[in-house]
């Protein structure tokens, strides 16, 4: 237990030291709220647009910390032999793979919160519905996202690319899934292909829990599509996920 | 005592590429071996399976009485190990970056002894971002031993080095036998195996060609070379006999009243006996590493 803490604080200080990092994963969603809150009206469908866009945010930040940021950082630690140096200490994989997701949980629980009050404060959004919900929700996606990172980690092949193809899933993914505003107008077939998206879910989710004050409990066919993409995300790090650097 | 490593047999190839062919290999605790040869010969195969890092295909390994191929946690417990290629967090400092792996261990040694014994002591606040190739590569060996490791690793410790940064790894090494460290050390420099080395095995094409301490390799062909110039040309002797020979030259030189210009006895040294167990072009020297 206190190996698992140690490497957690260890895995939150790497993080936060390395400044291009933590403003790309960290301040980018936030930023884009500031943008978005900025250009929206009023209201959207009868609800504040500052609560509308923070909800969407939550799950936008979500994927950008939980997938995009975590399969980079492991990326880069396989190729450079961070991982393969870190394999011949006594550490074990486990409390290495539990502390990386606890600390990418940390970091998007406070990039949750930093969001949620710059639209209280700037935008005058009255805040989740259901704020427990809200957090076990954050947990609960937080997780999934983190095993498609994870999967994700497994099949990018070299470090150059691992953030513009991380980037090249989240960026449309978001925009389809309606983490920057209702994806009602979108041609048909945008709104079809997002359908098989593990944001749409989240989103979903976020909007019953913060702005309807409705239990994430009452849609199982979204938390079940969550949960069954965070899996097949675990299993293919399981399957996949190497140590050394790919072979040059 | 049990050797620190003991080797049989093994074998591992890659596809259809066989990179370790039937090695043997005995190492007695507190020695310092080296395991010699040109590029692709499978030093980095052979040192990655005593690492745990890969399976092998056939054979006995046993490293500190384990099989590093199950690679428990109490084998890497004892181990320290230095890769070829790797990089520590440029975001911490030389003693953040002790302390992390410290924390890894169960009874580490001393940061600031560790960081002291690989000569960062003056570096010890300093971002790993701002050392120079050299200094990385000493916090690359301090990270290594923090665990008070049995064994030392260290896989082409001074590739790419310069002249000077290569004695300063030297005398690290030599400080790493003093505190009574088993190391495994591979290399293609053969100044460095017979700086360093209590024993050396050659390798070539995935087969151990000679093995020994660098005094043995060198009376290996057991020859001697006698040379001398004789009407402006080069006369080379090469003989198993050297006292009958040189008796039978310079007798032959004084009978008949000559000098044998430049007369020179040489033994082989160990670059002679390198270049004739691995100069011509190796069988196998493709892929492994």
């Amino acid at each position: 237990m206190t190996m698992l803490l140690r490497r957690i604080r260890w895995e939150q200080v790497l993080f936060w030291r390395n400044r291009e990092a933590a403003v790309f994963v960290f301040i980018f969603p936030p930023l884009l709220y500031l943008l978005l809150g900025a250009v929206y009206g009023d209201e959207i469908d009868d609800v504040p647009a500052a609560d509308v866009l923070l909800a969407g945010m939550i799950g936008y930040g979500c994927a950008n910390t939980a997938f995009a940021g975590l399969a980079i950082t492991q990326v880069i630690r396989r190729e450079n032999g961070s991982l393969k140096r870190l394999r011949a200490t006594p550490l074990p994989m486990a409390t290495y793979f539990t502390a990386t997701v606890v600390s990418i949980l940390l970091v998007f629980a406070l990039q949750m919160l930093t969001t949620l009050v710059l639209g209280v404060v700037l935008y005058d959004a009255s805040g989740p519905k259901r704020p427990f919900e809200l957090v076990v929700l954050g947990v609960f996606g937080g997780l999934a996202f983190a095993g498609l990172g994870f999967g994700a980690a497994a099949v990018i092949r070299s470090a150059e690319g691992a953030s513009a193809v991380v980037n090249l899933a989240v960026l449309p993914m978001a925009f389809l899934s309606g983490s920057f505003g209702p994806t009602r107008n979108y041609p048909e077939v945008l709104q079809r292909f997002s359908e098989v998206l593990p944001l749409t879910y989240l989103n979903r989710l976020l909007e019953r829990v913060y702005l309807r004050d409705e239990s994430m409990f009452g849609d199982p066919k979204a938390l079940l599509i969550l949960a069954a993409w965070g899996l097949a995300g675990y299993l293919l790090a399981w399957r996949r996920f190497g140590w050394s650097p790919r072979e040059r | 005592m049990k050797p620190a490593v003991r080797v049989a047999g093994l074998h591992k190839a890659y596809g259809h590429v066989e990179a370790v062919r039937g090695v043997d290999l005995e190492i007695a605790r507190g020695e310092v071996f080296g395991l010699l040869g040109p590029n692709g010969a499978g030093k980095t195969t052979i040192v990655e399976i005593l690492e745990g890092y890969r399976s092998r295909d056939a054979g006995s390994v046993e490293v500190l009485g384990f099989d590093p191929q199950e690679c428990p946690r109490e084998f890497r417990e004892q181990i320290g190990v230095v890769l070829q290629h790797s990089e520590l967090p440029p975001s911490l400092t030389v003693r953040e970056t002790h302390r992390m792996f410290a924390d890894y261990y169960r009874a580490p040694r001393d940061i600031d002894e560790v960081v002291e014994l690989v000569g960062l002591a003056e570096k010890r606040d300093a971002r790993v971002k701002t050392l120079s190739g050299g200094q990385k590569r000493r916090l690359d060996l301090g990270v290594a031993l923090i665990g008070d490791p049995e064994l030392v690793f260290l896989d082409e410790p001074t590739t790419g080095f310069d002249p000077a940064a290569r004695r300063t790894a030297w005398d690290l090494i030599r400080s790493l036998r003093e505190l009574g460290k088993t190391v495994f050390l591979t290399t293609h420099y053969l100044d460095e195996a017979q700086q360093l080395a209590d024993r050396v095995a050659v390798i070539r094409g995935g087969v151990l060609v000679a093995q020994g301490t660098p005094d043995e390799l060198t009376r290996h062909g057991d020859e001697t070379e006698i040379r001398w110039v004789e009407n402006g040309e080069q006369v080379v002797i090469t003989t198993t006999d050297a006292t009958r020979a040189l008796h039978e030259a310079t007798g032959a030189a004084l009978a008949e009243g000559r000098v044998l210009e430049g007369l020179e006895v040489r033994r082989p040294s160990l670059e002679d006996v390198y270049l004739e167990l691995v100069g011509e072009p190796p069988a196998r020297a493709e892929g492994g590493e």
